[in-house]
């Protein structure tokens, strides 16, 4: 039910586009305006909730620690997976951002009679997770060519190893079966594994229908519904150098496109795909293990009220007296209505 | 309420998911599955909000008339204090990673007890009340509104979650639940909802020092009958010092260790070691009476009821002029101290920063907070044979090792048990690699979930724990479960009597008292257990 | 603790890279439509607009007929007539000079067709070795 909006939600995008542009003829809201606004919405939006989020303090350093701590000198310290310097920090979140470390640990529990437990490694989401990201990250720098004059050696680079398989005209890009297949696999988990269907929202589905919508939109503009690709350049470089120039060639398509990349950039900054900032933020993450070394200072630690010693000797005089134990002030002169 | 057995118990957790979704799923109040609500007296004591008599199975929870303002108010103060919590309530994607990584979903099946949807009770409000999306889109934003029936929710959940970090681990972006758990409490703590088995042990280490209220004198006392049973067995009579000014340590341990089996015989274990270490080489160890707790229940409370007990220990090591401050085997004390400690009450400037006497090892890993693990500080001692030991006198055990979740997950406290492990005992066999060391099962009553009423829940809990030992236990006959947690201490022997039956349960340093040879003591025939020694059994 | 410098520094770079197509062509001539070297021919093989965006699959096509199935003429949509099928005798005879024509746009398009790993062209082939 859920995933049915969503992928309604995306096909009322699509439509939205469709009419827009190729009923109405509004190039300019859907080529010039639109995609304006999208990318200042992403900037500003990413940039205001990341200092909302810097904007609370981390009042304890709480890491979690995920290996043997650094002690006596001669136990082995786990260096990256409980960093006690900087240094291990920075390969822990380096290992965690571009490895996913902490998804390929993942296991899978089973139960069986007996009674028994057992714990499957499952390494499926970590695999597929991986392939769509990086495919994400490929797509995203092969995108510059549209954006560049000359285009740099680097992005052409880049193009040709993702077009190595030179199978067809125009070339199939690895990138484009990659994604698909991780879209595929996340989206099908999602559906199909009870679990994972029970705890997924709207929010889950829809930017995987969207991502995907944008994915087969492109690729119907590569190799099916054709357009004029110079006519493209010449809009998105008229785009970023702030001379928008709308060329009649290009086709309805390449609007579809554009108008889901700018929905996704509305999108970013309000939902869940902040993740992509968040996990340089998340403080059990990326703190450095040295809670008993280094004193951690919580800008809002205020005093409370405790039980002193005092308050207690005097509630326990007589007894601690009686039973041997040394006390501050004799018993004689304890005053007992002296309590906290 | 009596249990089913094992096997029948086991045959009903079902991993399926219900047909309605979780938010049209109202809460259900279970008996078994909740702690009794805490007494108003208790609330009271430490000054705690809106102490009153409540049933959790009533319709109405007598809340305060404006508990949702409290809740809303609370919730913002929150949110402007804890990074965490607005990153943990921003970025969840639910791949559901963390979904079978907790102990309390793979025993029970409620899907409410997967870490993410235990986390989604709390971000469904957040959405709508904090977020503009939530606010208008509602539902299809996954927020929903803030009701008593959501409180309930709450209170029954964030109160079968221990902390223990395990879905942490696996999370890709460390969303910690047992954070979420802590901030989730002490909203039920707004409106006077807690739980008695937290509230009055709090109450009484406010008072006393200790969760069971131990007085003074009887806690020296107590320590006394142990002497005694010490003596009984070696021949040899420790003679521990209490509140003593100027001594070298002061030593803090659970006062679990002090009053309950199998804890006592930890407790007997330290005893030896002190008095050892005092015949051999003088070491001037102290213990406190008024700071003779280590667990903290104020960490199961909030934030700033753990900062009012843990206050004592420093209070205390500065008011008897010590070195530095020696800790006991625990789990969650351990995680305070390491993490929490010297941000809330140091800095620890009074102290010196710590070096073994005897080894002249200097902690380097405690400079600041200047508090020893005693497993770091007695595998300090081993490693420079400080210490004489016969491990042979633990020969008829066969034990296994629990990482508490705390010290494994919250500092990484993993080989240093193991290290004594091995110079004390023969026969020690791990449990599977998924279930030791950052990847622990937690015993399944942590977090201050350790109440008689709730058994079922607890034992459900504690299952992945138990089947791992299980499985040692029919591999390797296995006989003996070693913890470094006094709550695990606890929970472990009725929790291996029903799933592991012939598992029994020790802290690291009753084997260690049992291996120590102390300076003249008499020719040993049992244990500290009173129980016949390898080779004595005729 | 805060940690507001490594924040701040962490959304420069954020800034940096998602502004990145709009810094880095700061100070350059806007972008014109390469100027391609048009034949006296005034038809092709088929319309502009269709050459322009389906000359590729066009060309697929041919090279797969030729050589599989030895179909050696195409029929044009346009024209109607018979057109030898030939990238060499055909579309190089109006196009002869491969830098003014072929590469204008798909250098800037940083496309790299393999035509030219067989077939050879008679002007204009500066970027081969």
């Amino acid at each position: 039910m859920k995933a049915t909006y969503s992928l309604f939600l995306v096909f009322g995008l699509v439509l939205v586009a469709l009419i827009g542009v190729g009923g109405l003829g509004l190039h300019y809201l859907f080529g010039v305006i639109i995609p304006y606004v999208a990318v200042l919405c992403f900037i500003l939006g990413f940039i205001c909730k990341v200092l909302n989020w810097g904007r609370s303090p981390v009042p304890f350093r709480i890491p979690t620690t995920a290996g043997q701590q650094f002690s006596l000198p001669w136990i082995k310290q786990n260096k990256i997976d409980n960093p006690s310097t900087m240094w291990g920090v920075v390969l822990r979140m380096f290992f965690e951002i571009f490895t996913f470390r902490s998804l390929f640990r993942n296991t899978k529990v089973e139960l069986y009679d007996g009674p028994k437990l057992a714990y499957a490694s499952a390494k499926w989401l970590w695999l597929f997770a991986l392939m769509f990201h990086y495919a994400f990250l490929v797509i995203f720098i092969r995108h510059m060519r549209f954006f560049t004059e000359p285009v740099p050696s680097i992005f052409q680079f880049i193009d040709k190893v993702d077009g190595v398989l030179q199978v067809g005209a125009p070339h199939i890009y690895i990138t484009e079966i990659i994604i698909l297949v991780g879209l595929a696999f996340l989206l099908l988990r999602r559906i199909l594994d009870p679990k994972i269907r029970y705890i997924s929202l709207p929010a889950d589905y829809f930017p995987l229908f969207l991502i995907l919508g944008i994915v087969v939109s492109g690729i119907l503009m590569r190799f099916f519904v054709k357009t004029d690709v110079v006519g493209i350049k010449q809009i998105t470089m008229g785009l970023v150098m702030l001379k928008p120039v709308l060329p009649k060639s290009v086709g309805t398509i390449f609007y579809v496109h554009l108008f889901l990349v700018s929905v996704l950039l509305i999108y970013f900054p309000f939902s869940k795909l902040m993740h992509m900032g968040g996990v340089f933020l998340s403080p059990t993450r990326n703190m450095i293990n040295n809670n008993r070394m280094k004193r951690h200072v919580n800008p809002w630690n205020y005093p409370v009220k405790v039980h002193t010693y005092e308050a207690y000797e005097d509630e326990f005089r007589e007894k601690m007296v009686e039973a041997g134990l040394p006390v501050d002030k004799p018993l004689e002169q304890s005053p007992a209505e002296n309590k906290e | 309420m009596a249990l089913p057995s094992a096997r029948e118990l086991f045959s009903k957790i079902s991993h399926r998911m219900p047909k309605r979704e979780w938010m049209d799923i109202p809460v259900e109040i279970k008996p078994g599955r909740y702690c009794y609500p805490a007494n108003p007296k208790s609330l009271e004591y430490v000054g705690m909000p809106y102490a009153r008599q409540w049933s959790p199975l009533d319709e109405d929870w007598k809340l305060p008339e404006n508990w949702m303002e409290i809740i809303r108010t609370g919730m913002r103060d929150r949110l402007d204090r804890f990074r965490t919590f607005k990153i943990f309530m921003d970025i969840c994607v639910r791949c559901g990673a963390c979904a079978d990584k907790c102990h309390f979903f793979i025993g029970t099946g409620d899907p409410k007890n997967m870490p993410v949807l235990r986390a989604e009770l709390l971000r469904s409000i957040y959405r709508g009340e904090f977020t503009t999306a939530g606010k208008i889109l509602g539902r299809f934003a996954g927020a929903r509104k803030l009701t008593e029936e959501v409180i309930k929710e709450w209170w029954y959940y964030f109160y079968q979650c221990t902390e223990c970090r395990r879905c942490s681990l696996f999370c890709p972006y460390g969303i910690d639940q047992a954070e979420l758990t802590i901030i989730g409490r002490e909203l039920t703590n707004l409106l006077g909802l807690n739980t008695d088995w937290i509230a009055t042990p709090v109450a009484n280490c406010y008072r006393t020092g200790n969760h069971l209220g131990i007085q003074p004198h009887a806690f020296k006392e107590m320590i006394e009958f142990f002497c005694d049973d010490i003596e009984e067995v070696t021949g040899i009579r420790p003679e521990p010092q209490f509140n003593k000014k100027g001594a070298d340590i002061l030593f803090i341990t659970p006062s679990g260790d002090v009053f309950a089996d199998p804890g006592t015989y930890t407790c007997m274990g330290y005893l030896m070691l002190f008095h050892y270490l005092k015949e051999e080489y003088g070491l001037d160890v102290t213990w406190s009476t008024y700071a003779s707790e280590g667990g903290n229940f104020g960490f199961f409370t909030s934030h700033e009821m753990m900062k009012r007990l843990n206050a004592k220990m420093y209070m205390e090591a500065k008011r008897l002029g010590v070195k530095w401050i020696l800790g006991g085997e625990c789990g969650h004390m351990w995680r305070v101290i390491h993490q929490y400690m010297d941000t809330m009450n140091g800095p620890a400037d009074f102290l010196e920063e710590p070096v073994n006497p005897i080894t002249g090892t200097k902690f380097e890993n405690a400079k600041s907070t200047k508090m020893v693990h005693i497993t770091e500080f007695t595998a300090d001692l081993i490693k420079h044979g400080k210490l004489k030991l016969d491990k042979s006198r633990n020969d008829n055990i066969i034990l296994t090792y629990h990482d508490s979740c705390n010290p494994s997950r919250g500092m990484g406290l993993l080989e240093e048990p193991r290290y004594i492990i091995k110079h004390v005992c023969n026969h020690f066999y791990e449990m599977p690699e998924n279930t030791i060391r950052e990847q622990t099962f937690c015993c399944g009553s942590g977090a201050g979930l350790n109440a008689g009423e709730i058994e079922e829940l607890r034992f459900l809990g504690g299952l992945p724990r138990a089947n791992a030992v299980k499985h040692v236990h029919d591999k390797f006959g296995v006989n003996m479960l070693a913890c470094i947690c006094a709550i695990d201490r606890a929970v472990f022997p009725p929790l291996m009597d029903y799933w592991v039956p012939g598992v029994d349960v020790t802290g690291i340093h009753e084997l260690v008292g049992n291996a120590l040879i102390l300076p003249g003591e008499k020719e040993r025939e049992t244990n500290l257990r009173g129980e016949p020694l390898p080779g004595k059994e005729g | 603790m805060y940690d507001g410098g490594k924040i701040l520094a962490g959304l420069a770079i954020f800034v940096l890279i998602f502004t990145f197509p709009f810094w880095y062509n700061i100070g350059n001539a806007a972008y014109q439509r390469p100027k391609l070297e048009k034949p006296k021919e005034k038809n092709c093989v088929e319309s502009v607009e269709f050459m322009r965006a389906d000359h590729m699959q066009l060309l697929n096509e041919w090279r797969d007929e030729y050589v599989r199935e030895h179909i050696t003429t195409y029929k044009s949509h346009l024209t109607g007539k018979k057109i030898r099928i030939s990238l060499t005798k055909t579309c190089l005879k109006c196009h002869p000079n491969r830098d003014k024509f072929c590469d204008k746009c798909h250098a800037s398009l940083a496309v790299s067709p393999y035509c030219w790993d067989c077939h050879v062209t008679p002007k204009g082939d500066s970027n081969e070795k």
